[in-house]
């Protein structure tokens, strides 16, 4: 803090003349002036794109506000938010969603966890070029990934279904089976791991390397080293993944949506909520009731994630504390 | 090596051998480690050549052969007098196998040409000729790639993408540089604190503020343009901002102190003093904001889903292939279109990308 060293320093204020002599600032006030100037962009933009629109969109969750109708809106009290815990597509979304967070997180994590050790061994040469490939799939642009998978997953042409095929099983149609279509979901989106593996990777070149030779000395063998060093120094990585993949998978839409059109099929196995909030909102335009499904997301999300830090005390090592 | 070497030199032979062992232990854990990361990695890079194969392969050839070769390939056929007639691998009575040509095919008894022997004139098969495999050779369909850019209109997709990105990316520069400016050099009453909403704004979901917004956007004549797509990305973004002030807390404050007492105000460091030393940080968020923008499907869906000349390539290569989805060929041909910039643009500039992610997802 520069300024705070030197708040009555002449030299600075005859520097500014024209400020100083109209209202005698000083130079820590100039300085917040200009860092309140310098950081008016965010402040507006909060303001305007997601503090405003965030209690507009509560305050419509409790109105009947339908952009299809010319009708005046009016408070309809608790009715959308009833009307969310008995309408059936709600209620599947609700449940695809949580079904597939609860397999897809411990994979986004486990998968990456592994990969980025694997990566980081010693005994690993070329590591450069297959971190560069193993992270490639992750810039594929989402759209282009969803038809990748599911040209793929395809039953007749698809290379998984011949590889398949070439073991002598008979293998289904991903896609177009119900139990299936999650599975296919999730090694789409275990396909972008390389952003996790990255930061991981990122943080485990970083623990001191002393550790690892006193515990070999304590006669530690490579996976004691790894469970009681590794994991816990990089415990606070794992734990902003963690919290990324619980919030990334509660707004999961656009995999599912390109690769059902839309429809969360078959038979609604891939309804996910997002879908049915989209629709909602931009196919019937009943943005009162789509209101309260976005709201209930975020405060889902928001108990999730407090809960995620509350447990974060016993199992996130921060080193400085 | 050299404790090797050493140890060679003064010693016996006895000495080396354990030494050796360990060598090939160390030599065959390497060579074996490589193998399965390469395994992983092919089962991992599997879809993309199924991608390139697929999108290489004729409609005839897909639809004809779903079970059939894995690579591209047609028919080999033979001219006859003017006709070409497909290839097959006829077994002969005399135990044989040869590739002639399918003149005139019948249930039970067809005619057959030897392309090697034509003077020998037709030879008369027993056998449905169904059952006979066929002689192929390799086909790409090259073609798929130029009907695939004219049917989506590619030039015109590229245009708007390019738009909506650069526009968007000068936008969150200004604002963000702008905003981690102020955090990381200006005392803010509440710093601390905005800085915690600041980050708090990355887990916040964006349905939350998506209705209004749209609501607002479209009373003000914005749905179906380009505006909700760049105007808020001139008010900075949490990841941005944290990745440069970041980057701006490691530069030295003495540069800007003298800069300060040769009379130059604020905004003059920026330009001056900081933001030449901050290029690397500045090329980062550059680069993350212009694959962010390329990728972005869920922006332009709601925006522009009734607009299909000013859509970008998420959107519009995604309504193009929902129409051309009998056409797999053409579907894995505008996939890879779509893919090959973010891709390329992140095998050149991985360094940036690979520092950037490391700053914004460990140093939290």
């Amino acid at each position: 803090m520069a300024t705070t060293t030197s708040p009555n320093n002449p030299v600075l204020v005859s520097a500014q003349p024209a400020v100083a002599k109209r209202s005698r600032l000083t130079v820590q006030q100039q300085q917040r002036m200009w860092g309140m100037l310098f950081m008016s962009p965010w402040l507006i933009g909060f303001l305007l794109f997601t503090l405003g629109p965030m209690i507009v969109s509560l305050y419509f969750s409790f109105t009947d506000f339908d952009l299809a109708k010319q009708e005046v809106t009016h408070w309809v009290g608790l009715q959308n938010w009833q009307y969310l815990f008995q309408d059936p597509d709600a209620l599947q979304g609700i449940k695809v969603t949580l079904v597939f967070a609860i397999i897809a997180v411990p994979f986004g994590l486990l998968l990456p966890l592994a990969l980025a050790t694997l990566l980081q061994s010693k005994y690993l040469v070329g590591k450069r070029i297959l971190t560069t490939l193993f992270y490639m799939p992750y810039m594929v642009p989402i759209v282009s990934g969803a038809f990748i998978w599911e040209a793929f997953l395809n039953p007749q042409t698809g290379w998984l279904n011949r590889i398949l095929r070439l073991f002598g099983l008979n293998p289904p149609d991903w896609l177009q089976t119900q139990s299936l279509i999650l599975p296919a979901l999730l090694l789409m989106g275990i396909w972008g791991v390389g952003n996790a593996m990255l930061t991981m990777m990122a943080t485990m070149s970083g623990v001191p390397t002393e550790l690892y030779e006193a515990a070999s000395v304590d006669g530690a063998g490579p996976l004691t080293k790894w469970r009681k060093i590794t994991i816990p120094l990089i415990s606070p990585v794992i734990f902003y993944n963690l919290v990324l993949s619980v919030i990334g998978l509660m707004q999961f839409f656009t995999l599912p949506f390109i690769v059902t059109n839309g429809t969360g099929d078959p038979n609604k196995a891939a309804y996910f909520f997002n879908i049915h909030l989209f629709k909602t909102a931009f196919t019937y335009f009943k943005m009162g009731y789509a209101s309260a499904q976005a709201w209930l997301l975020f405060l889902v999300a928001l108990i999730f994630t407090l809960i995620l830090f509350g447990t974060s005390r016993r199992w996130v090592y921060y080193g400085g504390e | 090596m050299a404790a090797a070497t050493r140890k060679f030199g003064e010693n016996s032979a006895v000495n080396t051998a354990p030494h050796y062992s360990k060598q090939l232990r160390r030599f065959t854990l390497v060579a074996l480690l490589l193998l399965f990361t390469i395994m992983l990695l092919t089962a991992f890079l599997l879809p993309f050549g199924n991608m390139v194969i697929i999108s290489l392969k004729s409609y005839t050839d897909l639809s004809s052969t779903a079970n059939g070769p894995i690579l591209p390939v047609t028919n080999q056929m033979f001219t006859y007098e003017g006709t070409a007639y497909p290839l097959y691998n006829v077994p002969l009575p005399d135990g044989t196998t040869k590739q002639l040509a399918l003149v005139k095919p019948t249930r039970t008894v067809s005619q057959f040409i030897d392309p090697a022997n034509v003077s020998a004139g037709l030879i008369p098969w027993t056998g449905n000729w169904r059952g006979l495999d066929t002689v192929y050779v390799l086909a790409p369909e090259w073609q798929n790639y130029p009907t695939a850019w004219n049917d989506i209109n590619f030039p015109l997709i590229f245009r708007n993408t390019l738009v909506i990105a650069m526009v968007g990316m000068v936008g969150t520069l200004l604002s963000s540089i702008c905003v981690a400016y102020a955090f990381a050099r200006f005392p803010i009453p509440g710093k601390n604190i905005l800085f915690l909403i600041l980050i708090g704004t990355i887990i916040l979901p964006t349905q939350v503020t998506l209705i209004p917004t749209y609501v607002v956007f479209s009373k003000l004549g914005w749905a179906n343009t380009w505006l909700p797509l760049i105007i808020p990305h001139f008010f900075a973004n949490a990841y941005n901002v944290f990745l440069l002030r970041q980057f701006f807390l490691t530069l030295p404050k003495a540069l800007d102190e003298a800069a300060m007492m040769d009379g130059a105000n604020p905004l003059q460091i920026l330009i001056r003093v900081i933001i030449p030393q901050a290029w690397p940080a500045i090329v980062t968020v550059g680069l993350f904001h212009f694959v962010f923008a390329w990728n972005d499907y869920f922006n332009p869906l709601v925006y522009l889903a009734g607009q299909p000349d000013l859509q970008p390539i998420s959107v519009a290569v995604q309504q193009f292939n929902y129409q051309y989805g009998p056409h797999p060929e053409l579907v894995q041909a505008t996939s890879l279109m779509a893919l090959i910039v973010p891709v390329v643009l992140f095998f050149f500039a991985q360094r940036v990308f690979m520092r950037g992610i490391v700053i914004t997802g460990v140093e939290k």
